[in-house]
């Protein structure tokens, strides 16, 4: 048997090099510098800078309303995810069957991937804004008392919704790949033995796409710890009262708004730790269960 | 659409050739700043005057998105060496500015430096101080200043069966103004836009209370926070009240509410002088404007309200060929002539005695009366240390700290004396902060 290889001992490491190039460039640089800075105090200008240790960690874990941003990201990030996940799973079962202009539905819930999350926040806004909105108008016609500038429950649901709505294109796409390579044989054969839609989905066609839900899985946290600040800052501000403050958005308010950039290293090494473990988890317990 | 983008692509190529070439006689002077529309294009023609007026020097001014963007891009060109020489920044950015020496240069001390004339008692004092030290050396150049008003639709008014030529004078006669226009109808009676601006800072200098200790942090950045007393605490709880019936109706942090006004929603709306413009371009009904309420009860109400708005910082570390430049520059801007014919038409507020005196001489307030509206409330007494406006650090931040307090009172979750302890609480613990970073 001919064993395959290269000649020289480098040469694999030149074909790699502008990978790690850019990983190191681009990602432990970047990273490396939020330790580094989450470990200063200083002030907007960079003229006075002092090394202190974990002070900046110590302040924000004895800062009740980082608890606070913490208790509104798990709300938020599994509400989000859940919905996203289960609409795009619905909507891709739906567009795989034999219907009439199947690919006119596929490329419309497309679209709003195409749409920065900002964008997407303003649009929701247009729609909703308690005066001039016109679902709020609608909304206040129906008797409901819609303010989401005050009323932290519908400006929660609002924030969610239009995450959630941001996402399902992405996840719907991947789905319906995903069904798409399921083999019809199977599926076909399992009908022939008498097992209802509900029972070929749940046993057959969900097993096999399971792949896919666990990639989307992942994305999807990534996406809502990092990806969804756009559309808090444009619709409410992290507010009423930071019912809406997310980890990512204090980091943003704190750094950028606030020019505390050791606080806001310091938060975002934390999300970073907080994401690398829950990917970390998810690949050694939910990967288990995924069948390729 | 794109042969016009060609044309502009090619235009703006012509430009930058035609500047390089012209860069070498020249000495280039960076201003960045917020200004967008017409007020844009003020800033535009300022420079393009300036640079017709004299050879020697060239201002090139740059659009940097909102006050915050460009206050970033102008700490981020710092911090990589290449800032610009003049940055506008908002006034809640005055602490973080005048907190890093070394990154900016007074502006007294560097018009002195350069030879130019300048006089501080030029300046209308309520404008000027707020961006002065306390013995009075001016910090930063101020540019567009404005300061809250009422407004209100004169439409509303009428169909409420309230006189419009006889705006409510006191907090009282504005609740029971709004009672009425709820009773004829309006859905928004009573409402306001920069929450903190109007209901905390405003609140404060126009009932002659103090905000924070050592005269509102103008004396040093050791000042402590306190309003949470009885004048505070009952503004907010009036307010709380009346939300409930929508008698009052929050409108938001920002500005982003006005268009309530505009629309013909809200009756009664507490914002900036400066959205004249706005509501002149926009509003299709009869509308006014009056100086802020007070609580009447209150000793030595009204005081004199303060301002908002920008100013124009010097950044640290250029040539003094430069900074003559930016001196001869804000001589320039000084003028009076050039001072009154940009207060007429911006609507912001003259920032020199003499163009206010020129515009009240020409008798431009006679068809303008809305304009002189807050040139009245500042000027209606000498500033105390309670009203000569506010310095506190890490403001942007305190502000939406202070906002989140009050949208939890008025939304029923706290009381307002508990919201406002800990919009207190919450605040000093940032100007701790800010001042250990800033010693």
């Amino acid at each position: 048997m001919q064993k395959v290889g290269f000649k020289g001992r480098f040469f694999p490491y030149v074909l790699i090099a502008p990978q790690i190039l850019i990983t190191l460039v681009f990602f432990y640089w970047p990273a490396s510098q939020a330790v580094w800075q989450s470990f200063l105090i200083q002030d907007a200008f960079g003229t006075r800078v002092e090394f202190v240790w974990f002070e900046n960690y110590e302040t924000l874990f004895s800062d009740p309303l980082y608890f606070n941003a913490l208790v509104v990201t798990v709300v938020f990030s599994t509400t989000v995810a859940a919905l996203s996940l289960g609409f795009a799973l619905l909507l891709a079962v739906m567009a795989d069957r034999q219907i009439r202009g199947a690919r006119a539905y596929k490329t419309f819930l497309i679209w709003p991937y195409a749409v920065a999350p900002a964008v997407a926040g303003v649009l929701w806004l247009f729609m909703f804004q308690p005066s001039l909105g016109i679902v709020a108008q609608q909304l206040k016609r129906m008797g409901v008392d819609w303010n989401y500038l005050l009323d932290g429950r519908q400006a929660m649901t609002l924030v969610i919704l239009a995450s959630a709505w941001k996402q399902i294109s992405y996840n719907f796409l991947f789905f319906l790949a995903g069904l798409q390579s399921i083999p019809r044989s199977v599926i076909e054969a399992a009908a022939i033995d008498g097992a209802g839609p509900g029972r070929r989905f749940w046993t057959i066609v969900f097993p096999l796409l399971s792949p896919t839900a666990f990639f989307l899985l992942v994305v999807n946290i990534v996406y809502v710890f990092f990806d969804t600040f756009g559309i808090i800052d444009a619709v409410t501000l992290g507010g009423p009262a930071k019912a809406t403050e997310t980890l990512v958005y204090k980091v943003y308010s704190d750094g950028r708004l606030g020019g505390d950039l050791g606080g806001s290293a310091a938060q975002s090494v934390i999300l970073m730790a907080i994401v690398i473990t829950l990917t970390a988890v998810q690949f050694k317990y939910v990967e288990r269960k995924v069948h390729y | 659409m794109t042969s016009r983008r060609i044309v502009l692509a090619l235009m703006t190529g012509a430009a930058i050739g035609l500047s390089a070439g012209a860069a070498s006689a020249q000495t280039e002077i960076q201003w960045w700043h917020s200004m967008t529309g017409a007020n844009n294009d003020v800033v535009n023609k300022l420079a393009d005057d300036f640079n017709k007026a004299q050879k020697d020097y060239k201002i090139v001014a740059s659009f940097k998105g909102s006050y915050a963007d460009s206050m970033n891009a102008g700490i981020a060109a710092f911090r990589a060496g290449n800032a610009p020489h003049v940055l506008q920044v908002f006034e809640v950015g005055t602490a973080t500015m005048m907190g890093a020496k070394g990154a900016i240069k007074p502006v007294q001390e560097m018009m002195k430096e350069a030879g130019e004339t300048f006089d501080p008692n030029a300046y209308l004092p309520a404008i000027a101080g707020y961006y002065s030290t306390v013995k009075g050396e001016m910090l930063s150049f101020p540019f567009n200043s404005s300061s809250t008003v009422m407004w209100y639709n004169r439409d509303s008014f009428k169909k409420a069966g309230l006189d419009p030529d006889k705006p409510p004078k006191t907090w009282p006669e504005t609740i029971d103004h709004a009672k009425k226009l709820k009773a004829a109808g309006i859905s928004c009676p009573l409402s306001n836009a920069w929450v903190t601006w109007v209901l905390i800072e405003q609140l404060s200098a126009w009932h002659n209370v103090p905000l924070a200790t050592k005269a509102n942090g103008l004396d040093g950045f050791d000042a402590v926070l306190n309003f949470n007393g009885p004048v505070h605490v009952r503004m907010i709880e009036t307010l709380a009240q009346l939300q409930k019936d929508k008698i009052y109706d929050y409108a938001g942090r920002t500005n982003t509410g006005e268009g309530r006004f505009t629309s013909g929603e809200c009756a009664i709306f507490l914002t900036s002088s400066a959205f004249y413009g706005n509501i002149k371009a926009n509003a299709k009904f009869d509308f006014g404007n009056a100086p802020m309420p007070y609580w009447p009860d209150v000793a030595g109400a009204p005081q004199n309200s303060i301002i908002g708005g920008a100013s124009l910082w010097v950044m640290g570390g250029k040539k003094a060929d430069e900074y003559k430049g930016v001196a001869r520059f804000f001589t320039f801007l000084s003028d009076t002539d050039r001072q009154a014919n940009l207060h007429q038409v911006s609507g912001y507020l003259p920032i020199t005695k003499a163009a206010y005196e020129k515009t009240k001489a020409d008798g431009f307030y006679k068809a303008n009366p809305m304009l002189e509206t807050p040139l009245i409330e500042l000027n209606n007494k000498p500033p105390t240390e309670n009203s000569r406006g506010l310095r506190l650090g890490d403001m942007v931040r305190m502000r939406d700290v202070w906002a989140e307090e009050i949208e939890a009172a008025l939304n029923g979750t706290k009381t307002a004396k508990a919201a406002l302890d800990t919009a207190v609480e919450r605040g000093n613990q940032m100007l701790r902060q800010f001042e250990r970073t800033n010693r």
